[in-house]
Parts: C-alpha cells; structure tokens; sequence
C-alpha cells in the first residue's frame, strides 16, 4: 500500500509538469533506502493513471544504489541492507548521499489531451 | 511530436511544501507538534490516556488520524482536550497514512494559538506515515514488544526517521519470547543513539519519560 501513495503522487507530481499534454513515458529516480518494489509500484501507476492524462504511460525506474558518509570521520559506505553505524570508526548520525531519490526524472509528451477516456464502470455491490 | 520534458522534482514536493506552511502556522501560534507513529495496535491511544494527564501546565490538544470511526477520538476527548478527528475514508480515498493536506484540514478544529503542544495520533501503518512530513517538530513512534524484533530491519525508514522509539507492552515480556537485546541491536543498526524509553501503557510503568519528553518537546 505503500506505492499506492508513492504512485498517486508520482501521477500528481506528473500532471503539474505536463502541461496538459499526453504523457507516453516517465521516468522515475528511486533510491534503495526508499523500500519500493518496482513491480507493485508499476501495477498501482497502473490503477491510478486510468482516466488521466498518463493513462497507458511507461514508467521507467532508474534505482539508485545507497552511499552513507560518516559525520565522525568521513569514511564512505556503501551499506548493505539497513546498517547505519560507520562499519570504519562506530560512530551513529550518517548523512545519506544517495538512496533517499524519490525523484521524477523527466516525462516524454506528446500531443494534447483531447479528450480523457470515461472510467471504467464502477461494480455495483449489492447485498444479495 | 514527442518532446522531453526534465523535471528533476522530488515525487512528495507538493506535500512537502504544504507541509512547510503548517510548520510556518504551528510557529507562529507558538504550538510545538509531535507524529506519533505506530503499527495498528500498538497502544498510541492507550499510551496517550496514560501521559497526557500527566502533562502539568502543558495546554495540549490532539489531531487523531483514523481512516473510520470516532473510537480513539472519542477517548481523547474524554481527557477534556481539544480534539479535530480526520477519517481518511471521508475526502480522502481510505488512505493509510496522514499527509501534510490531511492534518492541514484537521488543523481548522483546534485552538492552536491557545496550545503549547499537538499531538498528531497518525493512521496506524509502520511504511507510509514515515514518508510523508506533516510540518512535525519531532517524530516519535510506538513500537510494542508483540511486534517482533526484526521490525526495524524490515521498516528502516520508519525507525530511521523518528525522533524517539517508545518500546510498549513490557509488561508481556515474561509471556513472550521476544529478544529485547536483539531488538535493541537492531534499531541501533538502523538508527544509531536514538533515543528509546521502556514502559506500559497499560500499567503505567515508564509513562512518566514519556510525559517528561513531551513536556521537554513542549518547551515547558
């Protein structure tokens, strides 16, 4: 259900820059200390880009690997899985230089959007 | 016909900067806010009912984020303190999560100018809420000791992002197996030296640090 809300507000993000032209592909910058899977997230911008001016956009995710710097002594890491203590010296409060992208890279428009295809019909739940 | 367009936009700005204005809002109230975070069941309420009362002088009020019903609010309430319910299934799509627009709308309900100190009860959920700022002075979360100790490695950002971890539901430890000292050495990994307090809700027992940090967040 995370990338439910990372992909509305990839779709949100997307919109604003789009100036009302029809989106074919975007291409996104997620870091690995961001815990997106890529797949859930491309089935959610899926969902959420129906009826939109993104329906039927590619979405290209470029992952970006982490890198930590310690503030004690300057050592770079690249950690594997979530270790924030500096494996050199063991000191706490890393800054993270890459791994924390959530990023909209740039987007491929094309023509105008004449006119957004209606949604799908909602299913009609009844009680039986 | 096609054309590039470069964004170079961080995908949560729009929330962001919402954020910012809340921030700007609660200073210049002179209102200190906390988001406390936590997986469903973890005892944010219950701990709440324990440690408000607690807070001598401390004018407090409470944003609850729930996405249905009224139960937590109507709890809080109960303490005699300013209470604004958001229920994210009403105008906002059954999120999981409150974001900086969802506690903006909330934010109408309360005195802010009459308040040291909002606490932010967030939509139970240990992925999203860590993703999206509020305008939040500081972050703690509820973790309780039925979750499991493995729990910082699997929701790094979460740990990583709060100000302070409250370990809760202590008084089960003799009926669980849970390993505090590897939990312990887990969260440490994820966040090293941040700060964490032992105690329960429902006993009361450690609640008074609690209090004490949210007294210090206050500025009282």
């Amino acid at each position: 259900m995370h990338e439910l809300s990372v992909a509305a507000a990839v779709l949100d993000t997307v919109v604003r820059h789009a100036g009302g032209r029809r989106v074919t592909l975007v291409r996104l910058r997620v870091g690995e200390l961001r815990q997106v899977v890529p797949d859930s997230l491309e089935l959610y911008f899926g969902l959420v880009t129906r009826g939109t001016a993104c329906e039927g956009a590619r979405l290209e995710q470029e992952l970006v690997a982490a890198r930590l710097r310690c503030g004690a002594c300057t050592h770079e890491w690249r950690p594997g899985g979530p270790a924030f203590r500096c494996p050199e010296c063991g000191a706490g409060g890393a800054t993270v230089l890459t791994g924390d992208e959530l990023e909209v890279h740039s987007l491929v428009v094309g023509g105008p959007v004449a006119a957004c295809p209606e949604p799908a019909e909602e299913a009609q739940w009844t009680r039986s | 016909m096609d054309e590039v367009v470069n964004v170079h936009r961080h995908v949560l700005e729009h929330n962001d900067a919402t954020a910012k204005q809340n921030r700007a809002d609660f200073d210049e109230a002179g209102v200190r806010v906390v988001n406390l975070m936590s997986a469903p069941g973890a005892g944010k309420t219950s701990l709440l009912e324990r440690a408000l009362p607690m807070l001598a002088g401390v004018r407090v009020g409470v944003l609850e984020g729930d996405v249905q019903s009224s139960l937590d609010a109507d709890r809080m309430r109960a303490l005699d303190v300013p209470v604004s319910l958001v229920n994210t299934d009403v105008t906002f799509a059954g999120e999981c999560h409150l974001d900086a627009a969802m506690v903006r709308s909330g934010l109408v309900d309360l005195p802010l100018a009459d308040l040291d100190l909002l606490v932010v009860e967030n939509v139970g959920n240990l992925v999203c809420p860590a993703e999206f700022t509020i305008g939040e002075h500081r972050r703690a979360m509820v973790f309780s000791v039925t979750e499991g100790e493995e729990k910082p490695l699997k929701y790094p950002l979460m740990f990583r992002t709060c100000d302070l971890v409250v370990v809760n539901k202590m008084d089960l430890l003799p009926h669980l197996d849970f390993d505090l000292d590897l939990f312990l050495d887990n969260l440490d990994a994820v966040h090293p030296d941040v700060p964490h307090q032992l105690l329960s809700a429902r006993t009361g027992e450690g609640v008074r640090c609690f209090a004490a940090w949210l007294s210090e967040t206050a500025g009282a």
